[in-house]
């Protein structure tokens, strides 16, 4: 697009020399000789047994150089680099896109086999074969990321307005610091911890559904202490100060006026850190386990939750495999439409309850 | 944000009121994140205190009997190999990607796109898990046969190629792919604020769009990428779901990429053994964690100090 901003003509070298109009390529000329590589390519492919694979490995790189000596004969060497780097950029853009079709198409394809009202309904309780569904770790999920979020949401939320309006010196620099590398905690060394704490605290051999929510809140804090923070720091100081000019005290203005300034992205970034946690499997895995049977009590027992239900029923399917791998798939696109719903809720919350700044 | 301190507890002003929501209010925000350094140290504490006995367990007793050190090992090696490959897939084509959201894509769609490939980072890792059991290791197989016949004379492609696909090879794409928007994002991020003043001088002084980003935009952002590059190398090492669903792993020590007989990872193998493990084997998984979070926490730590060092591009400014 902004080639057509770049100079069409070339000051000459030679000073002596009448300025020359550079000759440029014809404007679809590049795509156009890519396009040939990759139909160059699928010759290729097809003399040894036509592949799909072979045809863009092939194409793109023939296409690639197609567009460079193209443009090097045409428009000299400094116009083909860039148009090189233009392709090479672009093709990476596209291959990006690859594995996220290609899996939503699988996901979508394998999980509507049982996308039925059974699924939505029944546990798997007492369920060998076909038939059963994911009520329960439906629930179970929903449960134990609410009670994930109830115990990161204040903690975290307090933390950023700490960080915001209270923190100075070493202890807020820690806070920072210690807060970004949390969130690069391995979620398995999560569920250790959580499993450590709760054996120490009970015993052994314990399993509850609150050792979930303690492994993900420590997966769930950070992420919420760093998006409330950045979006409580967007809160014009002009609003505070006129606060403390009318003398309302500190700690009211941030509840009255900082707070609902910012409450769009306050939820739009809670929400976001709730669909960041929704689909970890691993330290669920190791610290709440599985049951065919409903258990909605996270203080009681071993519960069943989505993400591992799908685990099990690929990893270990019973004698009728395919109904189990029916039930993996629908669950996992079951998982990716709670993730994508989280995900549009966020944008939504953020442009519904922006706050009105028109004057 | 440093103005955000200006107008409270002002030094100067003799009778400073303290009101009693004011001081509960301030104690719980101060305490909530001091609790949150309780529990980072709390992670390493509570893991250490389950990892001693394993640490001090004749090697007999150890799953594999031949001690801790020669039980991890191997999986050190695979979580590194595993995550490296990742990395050096990755990063080239996360730079692409940044580069092309924010410099080649027509403006009025790169915001949707740079949307797109976040929701790379959004799909739980158990899916890439099931995508990469179901599509992406029988895709690669040819591609497992094709390398063992022509580069073969490399270790890494000794062979024999496995016919299932679920090798050390297709688990570094599949954790590339996890890692791309995070890297993506970070550089994104860094290219956007490089200056625009020396980018329409360097367009002014006729330089082509690649010269602008050569000149202008990549020494501005490098130590941007290099840090983005580490926080996704955080995360590939610690990748769990989709390398215990797709990797067919548990023998030796092997650099060999594309065999069926894979060294598993740390994370993998505690997945995949700890729900069944009792006694000493739980505490051996356990004492592999803490070396697991100690390498993160390393690379996790480095990657921040070398944000850090460049503060400008945190977000709000």
């Amino acid at each position: 697009m902004s080639t057509s901003t770049q100079s069409p003509v070339r000051v000459a070298e030679d000073p002596r020399g009448p300025i020359r109009p550079q000759r440029r390529l014809p404007r679809y000329a590049a795509l156009g000789l890519y396009l040939a590589g990759i139909a160059l390519g699928a010759a290729l492919s097809a003399l040894t047994g036509f592949s799909i694979a072979l045809t863009v490995i092939y194409g793109v790189i023939l296409g690639t150089l197609a567009v460079y000596v193209g443009a090097r004969a045409v428009e000299g060497r400094r116009k083909a680099t860039d148009r090189l780097v233009t392709a090479l950029v672009t093709t990476a853009f596209a291959i990006a896109m690859v594995p996220l079709v290609s899996l939503v198409y699988t996901v979508l394809d394998k999980g509507l086999a049982r996308f039925d009202a059974q699924f939505f309904t029944n546990s798997m309780f007492r369920v060998v074969g076909e038939g059963g569904g994911a009520y329960h770790a439906i629930l179970g999920t929903v449960i134990i990321t609410a009670v994930t979020a109830v115990i990161s949401v204040p903690i975290g939320l307090l933390t950023a307005i700490y960080l915001v309006e209270y923190g100075s010196g070493r202890l807020k620099r820690a806070i920072t610091f210690f807060v970004d590398v949390m969130t690069g905690i391995p979620s398995i060394v999560a569920g250790l911890f959580a499993f450590a704490l709760f054996t120490l605290l009970f015993g052994n051999d314990v399993r509850l559904g609150l050792m979930g929510a303690a492994a993900l809140s420590v997966l769930m804090i950070p992420v919420v202490v760093r998006s409330c923070e950045e979006v409580l720091k967007l809160v014009p100081n002009e609003l505070r100060e006129a606060s403390y000019a009318l003398g309302v005290p500190k700690w009211r203005t941030i509840v009255k006026v900082v707070l609902p300034t910012a409450i769009a992205g306050l939820g739009t970034g809670i929400t976001l850190a709730v669909a960041r946690v929704i689909g970890e499997t691993a330290p669920l895995l190791i610290t709440v386990g599985l049951i065919t049977g409903t258990n909605l009590n996270p203080f009681d027992g071993r519960m069943a939750t989505l993400p591992v239900f799908a685990y099990y029923q690929l990893t270990q399917p019973g004698t009728a495999t395919q109904a189990f791998l029916d039930r993996a798939w629908t669950a996992a696109l079951v998982l990716i439409i709670l993730v994508m719903v989280l995900n549009v809720v966020a944008r939504l919350i953020s442009r519904l309850f922006a706050p009105k700044t028109g004057r | 944000m440093t103005a955000t301190k200006a107008p409270t507890e002002p030094p100067s002003t003799p009778r400073v009121v303290r009101r009693a929501g004011d001081r509960i209010f301030a104690g719980s925000a101060k305490g909530s994140g001091i609790f949150i350094l309780l529990v980072l140290a709390g992670v390493a504490a509570f893991l250490i205190s389950e990892a001693i006995p394993a640490l001090t367990a004749p090697a007999e007793d150890i799953p594999g009997g031949e001690g801790l050190a020669s039980y991890i090992a191997p999986l050190i090696l695979g979580t590194l190999l595993g995550a490296v490959l990742a990395l050096l897939v990755a990063t080239p084509l996360a730079v692409g990607i940044a580069l092309f959201v924010t410099y080649y894509a027509p403006r009025r769609i790169a915001a949707g796109l740079g949307y797109v490939i976040d929701l790379l980072a959004a799909i739980p890792s158990v899916v890439y898990g099931f995508w990469g059991l179901a599509v992406l290791a029988p895709a690669l197989v040819p591609f497992h046969v094709w390398a063992e016949d022509n580069l073969g004379w490399i270790p890494l492609f000794a062979g024999p190629a496995s016919t299932s696909g679920r090798t050390m090879f297709t688990v570094g794409l599949v954790l590339a792919v996890m890692i791309l928007p995070i890297i993506s994002a970070i550089a994104r991020e860094v290219f956007s604020q490089a200056p625009a003043l020396h980018r329409e001088a360097a367009l002014a002084l006729g330089a082509t769009r690649w010269e602008m980003i050569k000149m202008a935009v990549l020494p501005y952002g490098k130590s941007g990428v290099i840090a983005g590059a580490m926080l996704g190398l955080g995360r590939a090492l610690g990748e769990t779901m989709a390398v215990a669903i797709v990797l067919s792993g548990g023998a030796g020590a092997t650099l060999n990429l594309i065999s069926s007989s894979n060294p598993s990872t740390i994370a993998s193998n505690i997945a995949l053994r700890f729900p069944e493990a009792t006694g000493l084997g739980i505490n051996t998984l356990i004492a592999s964690g803490l070396v697991l979070f100690v390498i993160t926490l390393g690379v996790n730590m480095l990657a921040r100090w070398i944000v850090n060092r460049r503060a400008d591009f945190s977000g709000a400014n």
